[in-house]
């Protein structure tokens, strides 16, 4: 099964990467989040509701619609947090990538550990530009605004073609597919990871790969 | 077609795309209600959620969503439409977007109706949920409130886009296929506002011409009514304050093209177009104040846009805000004789485009514009001068008064610091004159040098006589300096 890789790009000035990656991933997960699903005994379940809310950026002329889990939203914040502090301290180049993979696990039979196969890939680009007058920063509020509405139809279009998605799992594989940790929705199984290039442009020499739930856990 | 779906699979899909239909509709309307919109998650299904959503239900907007589908589903050539627009406080209005939800003859027999087309269209609806934040109505909306308001109409049937204007984009938001056809979600929306949400009409000032073209009767009569998309802010757009209804329509019944240089039109006198700067009206407001276009603060509006007098125009516009009477006749008075900026001399210019000469109710009607220097000639005729223009003057005089005005234009007597006006009582231009250069020597002056060269021609033989005996005085004063 091949997975599928989306690859967006996206310039910024340094205040405003944790606001447009967030609502880049935020939006991603919108579309690959459902209820939690309810198990009956007839093997049938039934899915609980997911509720949004609309998000004003500060920095950016740009409002986003995001699943309303604050759990949620605290491991996305903690991730693009970790990319910002990485990619500011990488030196002045200012370009790196941060990537939201969505992933199936497959168990294997003893002693091999469980697979982690990747279904979706979402990838940022990310470009971090440097400004000096006020003006400046005010048209790149509203360019980057527009960017990013651009980006949202880029992810709804992808999202609507109804490529694979794993099929819904049983109660006993369900874990398998999708993330059960949180107390109000349930999205599919990710991880977060980014990769910065530093300044030589030569190839990635910090490559961090963080799990932001402990799903390889044994 | 039909036999191949159980009556079951049909009952639910049919439910399921009635739903759906109210659904968008409900997200659409509340996207547009100006505020944040916030559900709650649930864990545990409530079994009234539909598409397993939390989206709150409306109630007007389900019933003008049920009155406008009237027991029919969107099907082939039946497309249930969603129509945006603005409305500002003088009642003219314009449209933003038309969402439409169509069904095309495309079936999907293959597809689940309980299981894959549900989640499809809860699919669907999440990014109808990102995309209604995306499109340009959606900052419009955000900052409606005293000027304009939006509206919402909704109508069942053939999809009318000629309202959108010129050059509208479309944004897909998805596709479901289904076995009775594929449901399509889309958006049109007329492109101006981007320019105007985003503060570009430096780039684009033909814009103003394109969106004049729509503040006018529509061209089919709304077979259903317009709904305000702010159910909780109904005091506020009620009671608004409105500018004074004859600045305001002469801005939005009219035009919005600069008149050619020749027509210095007026504003207010003949009731017909106010000629717009090209440049926009400034500050952070301009984009939804240029929107409703109505209110006398955006003072560029008014300005006349001949090319060459655009310093003046701007000087006269923000004088002539919302005011009639006194400051308009003064501008009738100086634009009567039609002068280019910059033909004469440019204090001249600043002093005639600056209405807060002081005392100006005081200044005559006709006004010279002409000739004013008086550095070139005594300013003997009635003439506007500013105290900017004395103090001007007055830093080549030698530590006389400073900003004195003539006498005979300002009705108030002036008593400069320092002036003596007993010893010298003369003008500054007259005095400055005079004392400009020295004196001439008395003994150059004609008259008496006519008679001293007789008299000197006489004394001359006495006078070198005193001086051959004074020549040793004179050598040793000699010898003295070397």
């Amino acid at each position: 099964m091949n997975c599928r890789s989306e690859v967006l790009e996206v310039s910024v000035e340094g205040r405003q990467i944790e606001e447009a990656m967030l609502a880049v991933l935020h939006t991603v997960l919108l579309h690959r989040s459902t209820g939690k699903f309810h198990y009956k005994k007839e093997g049938t379940y039934s899915i609980g509701t997911v509720g949004t809310q609309d998000v004003d950026c500060d920095f950016i002329d740009f409002t986003y619609a995001r699943v309303s889990s604050e759990e949620l939203d605290r491991a996305l914040r903690k991730a693009v947090g970790e990319f910002k502090d990485a990619l500011r301290n990488s030196g002045s180049d200012g370009i790196g990538q941060i990537s939201l993979e969505f992933y199936q696990k497959k168990k294997s039979r003893w002693p091999f550990s469980d697979e982690c196969i990747p279904w979706e890939v979402w990838t940022i680009k990310v470009n971090v530009v440097n400004l000096v007058s006020e003006q400046e920063r005010q048209i790149c509020r509203e360019k980057v605004g527009e960017k990013l509405c651009e980006k949202l139809i880029n992810i709804v279009e992808v999202m609507n073609r109804h490529e694979y998605l794993p099929k819904m799992p049983t109660q006993s594989e369900v874990d398998n597919v999708f993330d059960t940790s949180l107390k109000d929705v349930q999205p599919y199984l990710y991880k977060i990871s980014y990769q910065i290039t530093d300044s030589l442009g030569s190839s990635v020499t910090t490559t961090m790969r963080r799990l932001i739930k402990d799903t390889l856990a044994l | 077609m039909d036999t191949d779906l159980s009556s079951q699979d049909r009952k639910d899909l049919d439910k399921f795309i009635k739903f759906f239909a109210l659904k968008t509709v409900q997200v659409i309307v509340q996207a547009r209600l100006g505020e944040k919109i916030c559900t709650r998650s649930s864990s545990s299904p409530t079994g009234s959620d539909w598409f397993n959503l939390a989206i709150k239900d409306i109630p007007e907007v389900t019933h003008e969503a049920k009155k406008a589908l009237a027991g029919q589903l969107p099907a082939v050539g039946r497309s249930m439409c969603v129509e945006i627009s603005l409305k500002t406080s003088e009642g003219d209005s314009m449209e933003l977007e038309i969402w439409c939800l169509e069904m095309n003859e495309k079936c999907d027999k293959e597809i689940k109706v309980s299981y894959t087309v549900y989640n499809r269209l809860s699919l669907l609806l999440k990014s109808l949920l990102a995309i209604t934040r995306v499109t340009p109505a959606y900052r419009l909306s955000r900052k409606q409130g005293h000027e304009y308001v939006i509206l919402y109409r909704i109508y069942f049937g053939e999809v009318q886009l000629s309202g959108l204007g010129e050059g509208f984009q479309t944004v897909r938001v998805g596709t479901v296929g289904t076995p009775l056809g594929t449901i399509t979600l889309s958006c049109a929306y007329r492109i101006n506002l981007a320019f105007m949400s985003t503060r570009q009409f430096e780039r684009t000032p033909p814009i103003m011409g394109i969106i004049i073209d729509h503040f006018v009767d529509r061209p089919y009569p709304s077979s259903s009514p317009m709904h305000p998309c702010n159910y909780r802010t109904t005091g506020e757009d009620n009671g608004a304050t409105y500018p004074s209804v004859e600045d305001s329509q002469e801005v939005c019944t009219t035009s919005f093209s600069t008149s050619p240089p020749s027509q210095l039109i007026v504003p207010g006198k003949e009731g017909g177009i106010p000629p717009v700067l090209s440049q926009p009206a400034h500050g952070t407001q301009a984009d939804h104040e240029r929107m409703a276009m109505c209110t006398p603060l955006d003072g560029a509006l008014y300005s006349a846009a001949t090319p060459s007098s655009s310093e003046d125009t701007e000087t006269v516009s923000n004088s002539s805000e919302g005011k009639s009477g006194s400051p308009h006749d003064l501008l009738e008075t100086i634009f009567v004789r039609k002068v280019g900026a910059f033909v004469n001399k440019p204090i001249n210019q600043v002093t005639m485009a600056s209405l807060d000469i002081p005392f100006a109710m005081f200044a005559p009607k006709n006004v010279e514009l002409e000739d004013n220097d008086p550095m070139v000639n005594p300013p003997d005729s009635p003439d506007v001068e500013s105290p900017l223009q004395g103090s001007l003057h007055s830093e080549g005089s030698s530590g006389s008064s400073t900003g004195n005005t003539h006498d005979d234009f300002v009705m108030v007597d002036f008593k400069p610091a320092f002036s003596k006006d007993d010893i010298l009582p003369m003008d500054l231009g007259t005095f400055y004159r005079e004392f400009q250069n020295p004196p001439q020597l008395s003994s150059l002056s004609i008259d008496i040098g006519a008679q001293s060269m007789a008299e000197d021609l006489d004394s001359l033989p006495e006078k070198l006589a005193v001086h051959e005996k004074n020549v040793r005085e004179f050598d040793a004063f000699v010898e003295t300096l070397q």
